[in-house]
């Protein structure tokens, strides 16, 4: 437990103490009075006020749009569900920067829209708020659908029986049960939203700003650190009370309830209602998750004279006159793969750790730790690369020049998924396996080899793939420390879209279909190896 | 006044367990495991002779499993040793003391597949790719599963992976092979069925065992000892007959599910009870105590002759009847045991009396 804690100590702790510190004691005296004087600015409350509402509104939305998805997938059989089911998870795993650019080309000027009814919505609210529900579909869909899958029908039946209507067994029997699992999905979507950067920082334009929004472009843009500071502290409020409320019904859900296996609880629709629900769920599917990603990758192919490789040819042209990359930006490819493999690396050596550590110890300092390796997903990420270049620059420890300062921000963000991933397969594993094999004369290094490491090579995988895929899509923090020969994707793209010109945006196009495509492959590869008796997932 | 528990050493079964013979394989001296403030076993001393087969008998949480942990390596005592062949296990790890477990839902390895599970222990002992098949194979066939070894575990019915668990505990050789409650999964006919299969192998192979079980029959049927746990300590040891003969306690008579214990003071050839004069073997030690009649031993009689009662209940045993009795004048219930045809019925008033050879004096 010693490393991780370590890792996060230095790594997070201390860049993001650092920075706010710096923020509110220049000069060595604390001026907490520039607290009250930042939160009683009207733009700022106005940034406050629509951080809020607009997260409300996406979770709002989204379990609207996303809990007749999560019954379909528990509850109904029909081919292709398992292909569906990882198709509706790719956007999870999309960088944030990919989502923006699709909307964009779908809602935004000369956008799918656009051109077809002369609607544009790239200036409203609500292009944030559909790229949200795109995003965190997943979410919902696999936190309820997975745990409404296990639930035993036989619950609702004996309800049914005891001359409950089909609403009333509905009401009365399910929706408590899952009511944590909706409460739980409902707070990440929350999280997810209420720290947006990328998204809001592409689609939002001049007029949104969300609390990280305004934190990269207080720090990036004005260099005031005090006011970047406060934001900051605020948003770790939020950030904190958000999880703590999330482990608090994440801890409900886990009372018992009798679960059996989802194979057994779907079966064909029956009826026209179910058939309608199936359909008006696909249609969902098609317009809201496809259809971006469509647009995307056609808009990436849609050149001046046609279609055609254009762009894509473009990427590997080196400067093309804005002086924007020092680079060809298909290096940006390579570049983010390096760095993704180390990140990965890093995430699952201390994340397997502290997942290790989490399964053989209990108590409440325990469940504090397991809530502290969730604030890296909350906790602004500008922050924390800003931090980084400040803190990191210095001996013993002088990583500002150092390739390797990428991987360890975006190891980071990782490391959540790689926890959550891997706890509950190690908690799975009966500590009596162990005992018998080593009573048949394994030692405890041996056992470990022989019976933990074959039971979890699988969830390890799928741990790796979410880090991986994570770290790809990292921006926030990246934006900050990526070196400009360095580029990674994500940025890469957002230098694309901020500057003028058809081959510019072509461009930014086809590097996001690229990194649609790198993560989309890594996450359908994990779809198949995932666990057989797998259990309900977190995200 | 003389007590019943002073009558050790005067001809009675013996009440602590005293070593059988002098070559121990297994000596455990003064054992105690706490948990918190509970002691799980309360120094406890047993000797295992090599060749013997030893049934630790208790309920549940009466410490027979923390037992075989604490031999395992998987639970270090707080105080007492453990000896295996003479050695002191203090320090010693759970791989390499060369004892085997069974576990009590068996611990197959999901990952592996029958042979893979059978040939773990002879792997961790670095032992080559043909001595292990050829092991495998001889045991598998010895269990009864010849030709099982690339089956899954998971395909396997209980019965069937209690052997696999059985032949991959006794691949390597262990000097001590422990059974935590062998057969507790499986049904009535089958647990019947292995428990001789079992007795049969042992005696073959001359291994030493230590089970623990909470179920009499099985324990009976298999020992050549028999130890009787409650709370954390022994509480009677002996040859099975021994035991079902002559239990030593009242707890060990009620856990052996004789019910018909009473206060009693001895004087001479009788004994001085609410239920009246009974009757007590040659021999007994005198004075006041508590007394058993096995229900073999309540006889009826016509009302006039003996203590008079009623039928309340009757519970169909198969070849005898269990005929529940209330005695007129108070006291605690009876049970008798009546053959089929001379079963009174439910209500009748009844005459009973006993017999001298199936009443035990008991300590405390």
């Amino acid at each position: 437990m010693a490393a991780p804690v370590a890792f996060f100590a230095l790594f997070f702790a201390y860049p993001v103490v650092a920075i706010v510190g710096r923020g509110l004691k220049p000069g060595g005296t604390w001026q907490l009075g520039r607290i009250a004087e930042v939160l009683g600015d009207p733009d700022i409350r106005g940034v406050l006020w629509f951080t809020t509402w607009q997260a409300v509104a996406s979770t709002v939305l989204t379990l609207l749009i996303a809990l007749p998805a999560a019954y379909v997938f528990a509850r109904l059989d029909f081919p292709g569900k398992q292909v569906l089911r990882a198709v509706v998870t790719v956007p999870f795993v999309l960088p944030t920067v990919v989502v923006g650019t699709a909307f964009l080309a779908m809602v935004g000027r000369g956008g799918l829209l656009d051109e077809l009814w002369g609607v544009r919505l790239d200036t409203t609210v609500w292009a944030i708020l559909l790229a949200h529900v795109f995003f965190n579909y997943a979410v919902v869909v696999r936190t309820v659908g997975g745990l409404w899958s296990q639930l035993d029908p036989r619950q609702e039946e004996a309800a049914r029986v005891l001359g409950a209507g089909r609403f009333a067994a509905w009401r009365r029997v399910t929706l408590p049960a899952l009511a944590p699992a909706v409460a739980a999905a409902a707070l990440m979507v929350f999280l997810f939203t209420f720290t947006s950067f990328g998204v809001v920082q592409i689609l939002g334009g001049p007029a949104f700003s969300t609390l990280e929004v305004e934190i990269y472009r207080q720090t990036a843009t004005f260099l005031d650190l005090p006011t970047a500071a406060v934001l900051t502290l605020v948003q770790f409020a939020a950030v904190g009370a958000i999880l703590a409320v999330h482990a608090w019904t994440v801890r409900r859900r886990e009372t018992a309830l009798k679960l059996v296996d989802p194979e057994q609880t779907s079966r064909r629709p029956r009826g026209a209602a179910q058939w309608a629900l199936l359909g008006g769920v696909l249609a969902t599917v098609l317009l809201l998750i496809l259809l971006p990603l469509g647009v995307l990758v056609e808009r990436s192919l849609d050149g001046p004279d046609g279609y055609g490789f254009l762009y894509y040819r473009a990427l590997r042209g080196a400067v093309d006159g804005g002086g924007a990359f020092l680079v060809p930006p298909l290096e940006a490819v390579w570049n983010s793969l390096e760095y993704a493999v180390v990140a990965t690396a890093i995430a699952l050596v201390v994340g397997g750790l502290a997942a290790a550590a989490l399964t053989r110890r209990a108590g409440r300092l325990v469940r504090g730790f397991d809530a502290l390796l969730m604030l890296p997903l909350g906790v602004s990420a500008v922050t924390v690369g800003f931090g980084f270049l400040i803190t990191l620059d210095k001996p013993p420890l002088d990583l500002r020049t150092s390739w390797i300062l990428v991987p360890l921000a975006q190891a980071l963000v990782g490391v959540p998924f790689v926890v959550r991933t891997m706890l509950p397969v190690l908690r799975a594993v009966d500590g009596r396996l162990r005992e018998a094999a080593a009573v048949l004369g394994a030692s405890p290094l041996r056992a470990w080899r022989e019976v933990d490491l074959p039971l979890v090579r699988r969830a390890l995988l799928v741990a790796a793939g979410f880090a991986f895929a994570v770290s790809l899509g990292e921006f926030g923090a990246t934006v900050f420390i990526a070196r400009p020969d360095n580029p990674t994707l994500p940025v890469a793209v957002a230098r694309l879209l901020g500057r003028a010109g058809d081959l510019n945006y072509g461009q930014a196009m086809a590097l996001s279909t690229i990194l649609m495509v790198v993560c989309a492959v890594s996450l359908l590869v994990l779809e198949r190896l995932r666990p057989a008796r797998s259990v309900s997932g977190e995200f | 006044m003389t007590d019943f528990a002073d009558r050790t050493g005067t001809g009675g079964p013996p009440v602590a367990d005293a070593p059988p013979v002098a070559d121990a394989l297994l000596d455990l001296e003064g054992v105690t495991v706490r948990f918190g403030a509970r002691p799980a076993l309360d120094a406890v001393d047993l000797r295992v002779a090599a060749h013997e087969i030893v049934c630790v008998l208790g309920p549940s949480g009466s410490g027979k499993s923390t037992l075989l942990r604490v031999v395992a390596g998987l639970q270090t005592a707080d105080a007492g040793r453990v000896l295996l062949d003479g050695a002191d296990q203090v320090g010693v790890p759970v791989h390499r003391r060369g004892v085997g477990l069974m576990f009590q839902d068996h611990q197959l390895f999901p990952q592996r597949d029958v042979a893979g599970n059978v040939a773990f222990g002879l792997r961790m002992r670095g032992a080559g790719r043909t001595e292990q098949t050829l092991r495998v194979e001889e045991l598998l066939e010895l269990v009864g599963l010849p030709g099982a070894g690339r089956r899954a575990v998971a395909t396997l019915s209980g019965g069937e992976q209690q052997r696999v668990a059985l032949a991959r505990a006794l691949a390597p050789r262990p000097k001590l092979l422990m059974l935590d409650e062998p057969l507790g999964q499986l049904d009535r006919s089958l647990r019947e069925r292995l428990v001789v299969e079992l007795r049969q192998l042992f005696a073959q192979l001359g291994t030493t065992v230590l089970a623990v079980t909470h179920d009499q029959g099985e324990a009976f049927a298999l020992a050549d000892r028999v130890v009787v746990m409650c709370d954390g300590r022994i509480a009677q040891a002996g040859s099975p007959l021994d035991v079902w003969q002559r239990p030593a306690s009242e707890f060990v008579a009620r856990f052996l599910g004789f019910d018909n214990v009473v206060a009693a003071t001895v004087s001479g050839e009788a004994a001085d009870t609410v239920w009246g004069k009974v009757p007590v073997p040659a021999g007994s030690p005198q004075g006041a105590g508590r007394l058993l009649v096995r229900p073999a031993g309540v006889r009826l009689v016509p009302v006039a002759d003996g203590l008079p009662c009623t039928v309340f209940a009757r519970t169909f045993r198969g070849h005898h009847v269990a005929v529940q009795l209330r005695p007129a004048d108070g006291g605690p219930r009876l049970e008798a045991e009546c053959p089929l045809r001379d079963a009174p019925a439910e209500g009748a008033d009844v005459g009973v009396a006993f017999a001298a050879d199936e009443v035990v004096l008991l300590r405390e």
